[in-house]
């Protein structure tokens, strides 16, 4: 072998793989449940997705939902349905946001009758019997305790507050009080008025033919029945900049910023743009903003910045932890690279690296059974199939310079930012108050 | 139900210079994964050093013989790839998964700091940082920082490489130096000491002739001998605990050693299967009664290896249980309770198909962990480096299914409070 000159060259890299979508096959069965499945063979599994439209359903109730939904019906009881589940290896959980119930589950393949099966038991017989009810309620309840001493969790409470206003996505967890107050016989309620299959999608991606799979899913879910009018949220409101509302958390160690932003969705037209922008800023490692605060100085571990689509708007959200003491400079830097790129263009190579990185990303989520099932699940939410990721590639392949110098001028200026900073408001009001100005959260 | 079996192809080869690889072509979708593992990891970190194979991890993202700082992350993601690495007790990863037309500059990038990191002093300095922002997010500015992950082996164990605290000490980390990390390198990442494992969209001769073609020149340095880092079971229970001030539901972390994964694998077997039983889903054992009967926890979980590998862990390791209890629970009767159910298995056996269903649900399980290429390149890639059998893999769920009730029985029977290092959290923050 003979010596390198150094630097060695970079590899080139090989023709790019067009896109290549997996067959979809989609039927909606007599009682308006929409099954869609698609085949990937890679393991002898099977992944499952019911996704139930659950817009303005109670909050603690539809959460205590989720946590009882598998807890027995008239003739099984809890330990029954999960091995029952788990001799086909099965198992099945659910839950909930502000947009729907999502039951979730996966088995080995030859399993996936008996799985749908007793996923459709739950859905047409759960039963709600109060000893289990009493004791998930106290779980819950504890789960939120731990999740309020979580700052990630705090900040985002916080965030939603400051994002949504009186909008139904502004709370997202409920008061230890309002799951205490939830009965068996209000959870029932809820499920007979909400758990229908008309509006509902079953995805099921696996090692079994798309046809086969749907007909397993019309044997057994065709049982469940009802329907009720769809209920819609109303958009979100627009985002109201404005002071910096500033959380106290004493003594903590890092302070959590959070940075909302406008954005669009999926089917708008400048979504391409403002996914590139997003990314050119922050939305990557290899973005300005995370090998500036991180890669250079040194003030986060592991800052992040994503466009966040829900059925009744999106976001932009722009998230990092900083240590206390450089609070302010952190800040400092994140609104100085949002500034630049809401000014000035990007350069060529930081548009190419990003598309890429865009493209690139698109062909590996599809790579996994559970991958494949979260993606086509989550598209089906908001009326869009598969076929629309050959269309969003197309698109990001269109977008130029100018494209995303306009989407970020509109969508990430510093002056459209309403923020959140959770930490010890002693020491790190004053240097936000340099930057911004602050009001402190009412507490 | 009968599990199927996986059948991913393996290719084995060792270069010239050392360096193990291993190949697992899977053309389904066109993306591929990239491993390298060195077999180094928290227990061989010097003695003033705790932290520090973590923090070299950091490094070796820091720019290499012919990158800048940066530019290893540009590459991968301005392919249209994704990239990370981990440390762990044994050993250290470093991964991408990229569309298969990225492949070549994957395997380049990865030789390329086999070959020679930039460790500087600048690089070192802002890495310190980085790590320290870590460790205040995932451990300091957090409940249940760390648990039961750091907290237990310094109970369990007596010898600074078992027992020290593996995210270390912000003093450790302040005071290391670029020499510790050059002399770190040269010891333990020699390409004998390391295996690269490539699964996905790709031919095994073109394959070969890259990895050939970028680390066919890497210097040939032998792999150091590894320590013995065994120590002799516990005789008398081990207890310990402490106040977390953000905590508002005290926990409770218990372990026991099981026997060496490597040298025993049939003894071990039996463990790994034991605490599905105990734990997994609601008609487990230790989640029907302690969660669903008795009320006195709110969750459970059971694993082996403090980091929940089983397959990726070498002696001395334990089977641990945790579990968050309500407010002001009992954590002796919980500890008690668990006790009695693992005699109640060791005495009266196990229910008709108690076995069979946790053994389809862990194939499931293990089987899931292998759908991304990734996975299966990097599970391939620790099982080449640390058993010399990388196919293991299409096997491990078959072994699973072959553990017998007699031998969960006497796992059981093994689960004694004498045997038993148990750590528990106060909960401070309770209001």
């Amino acid at each position: 072998m003979t010596a390198e000159t150094l630097p060695r060259s970079i590899p080139v890299l090989g023709p790019n793989r067009p896109l290549k979508l997996p067959k979809t096959v989609e039927r909606t069965l007599d009682n308006g449940l929409t099954v869609i499945a698609l085949r990937r063979s890679s393991v002898p599994l099977v992944e499952v997705r019911l996704r139930v439209p659950f817009a303005k359903a109670h909050l603690a109730r539809a959460a205590l939902l989720t946590q009882t939904v598998l807890s027995g019906t008239t003739t099984m009881s809890t330990v029954d349905i999960a091995a029952e589940l788990q001799k086909v290896g099965g198992g099945l959980s659910a839950g909930a946001d502000p947009d729907r119930l999502l039951i979730s589950g996966n088995a080995l393949v030859g399993g996936l009758d008996r799985l749908l099966d007793l996923l459709a038991e739950v859905l047409t017989d759960a039963n709600y019997p109060a000893e289990e009810v009493s004791t998930e309620r106290a779980r819950l309840v504890d789960r939120i305790r731990v999740a309020q001493s979580q700052p990630s969790h705090l900040a985002r409470a916080a965030l939603l507050k400051r994002m949504y206003g009186k909008h139904p996505y502004a709370i997202q967890t409920p008061a230890p009080e309002q799951v205490e107050a939830v009965t068996p016989g209000t959870l029932r309620t809820l499920h007979a008025e909400r758990l229908h299959p008309a509006g509902a999608t079953l995805v099921i991606v696996g090692d079994i033919a798309p046809e086969k799979a749907i007909a397993a899913a019309e044997r057994m879910l065709s049982k469940w029945d009802g329907a009720g009018s769809a209920i819609e949220l109303p958009p979100t409101p627009e985002l109201r900049p404005g002071p910096l509302t500033l959380v106290d958390r004493p003594g903590s160690v890092q302070s959590s910023l959070r940075l909302a932003l406008p954005a669009v969705s999926r089917r708008h037209p400048d979504h391409a743009a403002l996914q590139l922008a997003n990314l050119v800023f922050g939305g990557y490692f290899s973005s300005r903003w995370v090998e500036n605060i991180r890669e250079d100085k040194g003030y986060t571990y592991g800052p992040h910045s994503l466009v966040e689509h829900a059925v009744a708007g999106s976001a932009l959200v722009v998230a990092a932890e900083v240590a206390t003491e450089v609070t302010g400079p952190a800040m400092l830097e994140t609104l100085y690279e949002l500034g630049r790129l809401a000014s000035l263009p990007p350069k060529e190579d930081e548009l190419e690296q990003a598309r890429q990185y865009a493209l690139g990303t698109l062909q590996l989520g599809m790579s996994t059974q559970a991958g494949l099932a979260g993606l086509v699940s989550t598209y089906a939410g908001f009326g869009l199939r598969l076929d629309y990721l050959a269309e969003h590639a197309a698109r990001l392949a269109r977008v130029s310079r100018e494209d995303v110098a306009a989407a970020a001028a509109q969508y990430l200026a510093p002056s459209r930012i309403a923020a959140v900073v959770l930490g010890d408001a002693a020491q790190i009001e004053k240097p936000l108050a340099a930057l911004t100005a602050v009001t402190r959260a009412a507490s | 139900m009968r599990i199927p079996a996986s059948k991913y192809p393996v290719e084995r080869l060792t270069l010239p210079n050392g360096l193990r690889v291993v190949l697992t072509p899977d053309r389904a979708a066109p993306v591929v994964g990239v491993a390298v593992v060195y077999d180094v990891g928290i227990r061989s970190e010097p003695q003033g050093r705790t932290g520090f194979a973590h923090l070299f991890e950091h490094l070796m993202f820091q720019g290499s013989e012919s990158l800048e700082k940066l530019a290893h992350f540009r590459y991968v993601q301005g392919s249209g790839g994704t990239f990370n690495g981990s440390t762990h007790f044994d050993y250290t990863d470093y991964f991408e998964t990229l569309p298969s037309n990225a492949l070549e500059r994957a395997l380049f990038l990865e030789a390329d700091r086999m070959r020679s990191p930039r460790l500087t002093e600048e690089n070192l300095r802002n890495q310190v940082d980085v790590v320290k922002e870590e460790i205040r997010v995932n451990v300091l500015n957090r409940p249940y920082g760390g648990f039961p992950w750091l907290r237990l082996p310094p109970v369990m164990f007596d010898t600074f490489a078992n027992a020290h605290d593996g995210y270390g000490s912000f003093d450790d980390l302040e005071s290391a130096t670029v020499p510790d990390a050059a002399d770190f390198f040269d010891r333990y990442y020699a390409c004998g000491n390391a295996v690269l494992a490539v699964s996905g969209d790709f031919d095994v001769a073109t394959a070969t002739a890259l990895i050939e073609r970028h680390f066919g020149d890497v210097p040939a340095r032998p792999a150091p001998t590894r320590p013995d880092f065994a120590e002799p079971d516990l005789t008398a229970e081990r207890r310990s605990s402490y106040e977390d001030r953000l905590a508002p539901l005290p926990a409770v972390a218990a372990a026991w050693r099981v026997p060496d994964p490597i040298k025993d694998l049939e003894g071990y077997l039996p463990y790994v299967v034991l605490a599905e039983v105990l734990t997994d889903g609601d008609a487990s054992r230790l989640v029907e009664r302690l969660v669903l009967r008795d009320r006195t926890v709110t969750s459970v979980g059971g694993y082996i290896g403090f980091m929940g590998e089983p397959f990726a862990v070498r002696d001395p390791t334990a089977l641990v249980l945790q579990a968050h209890l309500p407010p002001g629970g009992d954590v002796d009767k919980v500890l008690r309770t668990v006790e009695e159910e693992c005699q109640r298995i060791a005495t009266d056996g196990l229910a008709p198909d108690e076995l069979s269903r946790t053994q389809a649900r862990m194939a499931t399980h293990l089987l899931r962990d292998t759908d991304a290429v990734l996975g299966r390149a990097l599970q391939m890639a620790v099982l080449e480096q640390q058993r010399g059998e990388p196919e293991l893999l299409n096997q491990l769920h078959t072994l699973i299914g072959g553990v017998t009730e007699e031998q969960i029985i006497a796992a059981a029977a093994e689960l004694v409070p004498s045997r038993r290092a148990a750590v528990e959290v106060i909960a401070g923050g309770a209001k």
